[in-house]
């Protein structure tokens, strides 16, 4: 069944086309990955999902929910948390308050618990839990960020770019975080990368998005083997 | 030629003008040294010095705190009325700027127009009173709540502004208010302002200074004297300001507070954490504003007299700079800030004419020592074990 689907999804900065009626559908329970080049449009489609840029044609089905049309604060309280570009946390907040924030959607419920499961996943966090936000290192603030969603306890966690100015090794560490929880609680992940090799080795499946639409959808596996996306994203890097 | 042309004009300034060219000369010349001193300083000695002393700040501030409380209690023991209607002025200023504090220091809302609230807050009271004949405590929370139905007014149309572009509606909207008061002649009387506001009751007792039948000094047998009232006042705006400091520190942390605090710091995280902006930004509006217009109804019983001159844009700034002075978000340092802003302005009147000059100086003096503000560093909310202050090294110029 699927948890989120997007149909013909169309968005725009003013007089700017983003998005040009794309349909995407993301199960219950899966990895998806959304590759494409700077300014395709991968971010935007993150976004709109959260409403912001609202679609302006097409319908965005969450859980059978039609949520093109709520404000932004409304669909984040349905169980679906981002962690957005460029990680976004309160630099001059602790991390414990920083992860206080996440949890408030969801109103506070079992606090410690969700507490312990990020701090179980990402250690470092719990050793620099009374340090303000802002003097961590950029892969400690992408784990805050991940945890901060992860805070609100949600079904889909939109994740955009978190391999973003990240050391390779830093980066595996925190795909390896999502395949863990992936896989121990069933989380749906949406995952927008630029580094096509690693998002597309970790995802069920993954989609292409070039100039605003679709191009090619498939099994990460396969798109991972396909000639022209070989061509178009991964020869000469990684 | 150039230098030639330069030389004349220079000659002719001089022999013209010798005194004010001679005093532009010697300010120039000790000025460019004062900043070869400054700058002779060793920057990480600096730093290392205003480090420690924030260090020290700190510990000291456990103690200023409670002190500076008891002082404000003990200030009618002087039976001085000078001191006393100094501490009402002071005090009036600490609870604006903790009400701004709300605003500007927690949600991050920079509000130039705040006096708009005391002038509503002043003037509800001043026309309910006399028109109704309604007390000051009936009142009160009444002038409260229409500041703060203005505060939510003004922050509809904000919502979607930030920063600088937020300062100019707010500091509009000031101006829009003053105006509205002049203007609208058939409820505010205009220019000429509302007199014969009715002063404070306890518990129904008057405070008349001749004392008489059903008076303050009547009923306590004690000898009849202007000086009760003073008194009562001075009680009054303390405990009013007291209020805002609690519902303050109460606020931070609760959600809300959080929430405004999160606001101050990214508004597009506060979106993808659901946090409702326009709530979080309308709430702080308005309960600042709140504030506002508790000080603005005390203000308008205190002096029995209200006119549009007393709102004019200088008390926006003057509250808005106590509390950057201050240190954006922290309690303390308005309350300090207060202290050396309208009680400083006091200490130099003996310098007569120079006085607005020294107390410029001396505004300057602390921002550049202190540029984040007298007390700069900020308490978590919420910590486990020990709690530790986020240095003010960190706490970004100019924000919480």
């Amino acid at each position: 069944m699927s948890l989120l689907r997007l149909s013909g999804v169309t968005a725009f900065y003013g007089a700017i086309q983003a998005l040009r009626g794309v349909d995407l559908e993301v199960n219950e329970g899966e990895i998806v990955t959304l590759i494409g080049a700077n300014g395709a449009g991968k971010s935007t489609l993150m976004m709109t999902v959260c409403g912001q840029p609202q679609a302006r044609d097409g319908a965005i089905i969450y859980d059978g929910e039609d949520i093109t049309r709520l404000p932004t604060h409304a669909i984040m309280r349905k169980r679906i948390a981002q962690s957005p570009e460029g990680r976004r946390i309160f630099p001059r907040m602790t991390v414990y308050e920083n992860l206080q924030m996440g949890a408030e959607v969801a109103g506070n419920v079992d606090f410690a618990a969700l507490l312990e499961q990020v701090f179980s996943l990402f250690p470092r966090l719990k050793e620099r839990v009374h340090q303000r936000g802002g003097t961590l290192s950029g892969g400690e603030q992408q784990m805050l960020s991940i945890g901060r969603a992860l805070m609100s306890r949600p079904r889909l966690l939109l994740l955009d770019e978190p391999s973003l100015g990240l050391a390779p090794l830093v980066v595996r560490q925190i795909f390896g975080a999502i395949r863990e929880l992936n896989r121990s609680t069933g989380l749906t992940v949406l995952l927008v990368e630029q580094n096509a090799f690693q998002a597309l080795r970790l995802a069920d499946r993954g989609y292409v998005l070039v100039n605003g639409g679709i191009t090619m959808a498939g099994k990460g596996a396969e798109l991972l083997a396909r000639p022209e996306i070989r061509a178009a994203y991964l020869e000469g890097a990684h | 030629m150039k230098s030639a042309l330069r030389d004349a004009v220079l000659s002719a300034l001089v022999a013209l003008r010798p005194v004010p060219v001679a005093i532009a000369v010697a300010a120039v010349f000790v000025g460019r040294l004062l900043l070869l001193a400054w700058r002779g300083r060793s920057r990480a000695a600096a730093r290392h010095a205003n480090r420690a002393f924030a260090e020290r700040l700190t510990q000291a501030g456990k103690y200023v705190a409670p002190l500076l409380l008891i002082v404000a209690l003990a200030v009618p023991l002087s039976g001085d009325r000078y001191y006393l209607h100094l501490g009402i002025l002071v005090m009036t200023y600490v609870m604006l700027g903790w009400g701004l504090n709300i605003v500007v220091g927690l949600a991050g809302l920079l509000d130039l127009g705040y006096v708009a609230f005391y002038a509503v807050g002043a003037y509800s009271y001043a026309i309910i009173s006399t028109t109704y004949g309604l007390g000051f405590w009936t009142c009160l929370p009444i002038a409260g709540i229409l500041a703060a139905i203005w505060g939510i007014m003004l922050g509809f149309p904000v919502l979607r502004l930030r920063g600088d572009y937020l300062a100019i509606v707010t500091l509009a909207f000031g101006e829009i208010i003053r105006i509205v008061i002049t203007n609208w002649v058939s409820l505010t009387n205009g220019p000429n302002g509302i007199s014969g506001i009715p002063r404070p009751t306890l518990f129904g007792l008057k405070f008349t200074p001749a004392g008489g039948p059903g008076s303050f000094s009547d009923f306590f047998h004690l000898p009849p004297s202007p000086t009760w009232r003073a008194v009562y006042l001075y009680y009054v705006i303390l405990v009013l300001a007291l209020l805002t400091n609690w519902v303050t520190l109460r606020l931070r942390r609760l959600p809300l507070g959080r929430a405004w605090e999160a606001l101050r710091e990214d508004e597009v995280a506060c979106r993808s954490l659901g946090i409702n902006v326009t709530v979080t930004k309308l709430t702080a509006f308005a309960i600042g504003a709140l504030f506002g217009g508790f000080a603005g109804a005390f203000f308008a019983t205190r002096q029995a007299f209200v006119s549009p001159e007393s709102f004019t844009f200088i008390e926006s700034a003057i509250v808005l700079s106590i509390v950057v002075l201050g240190g954006l978000g922290s309690q303390l340092g308005v309350a300090l800030a207060a202290l050396v802003m309208i009680g400083g302005f006091e200490v130099f009147r003996a310098l007569a004419d120079y006085r607005m000059l020294v107390f410029g100086a001396a505004l300057v003096l602390i921002m550049v020592l202190r540029p984040r503000g007298l007390v700069a560093g900020r308490t978590p909310t919420v910590a486990l074990g020990r709690k530790r202050e986020i240095s003010a090294e960190l706490v970004a110029q100019g924000r919480g």
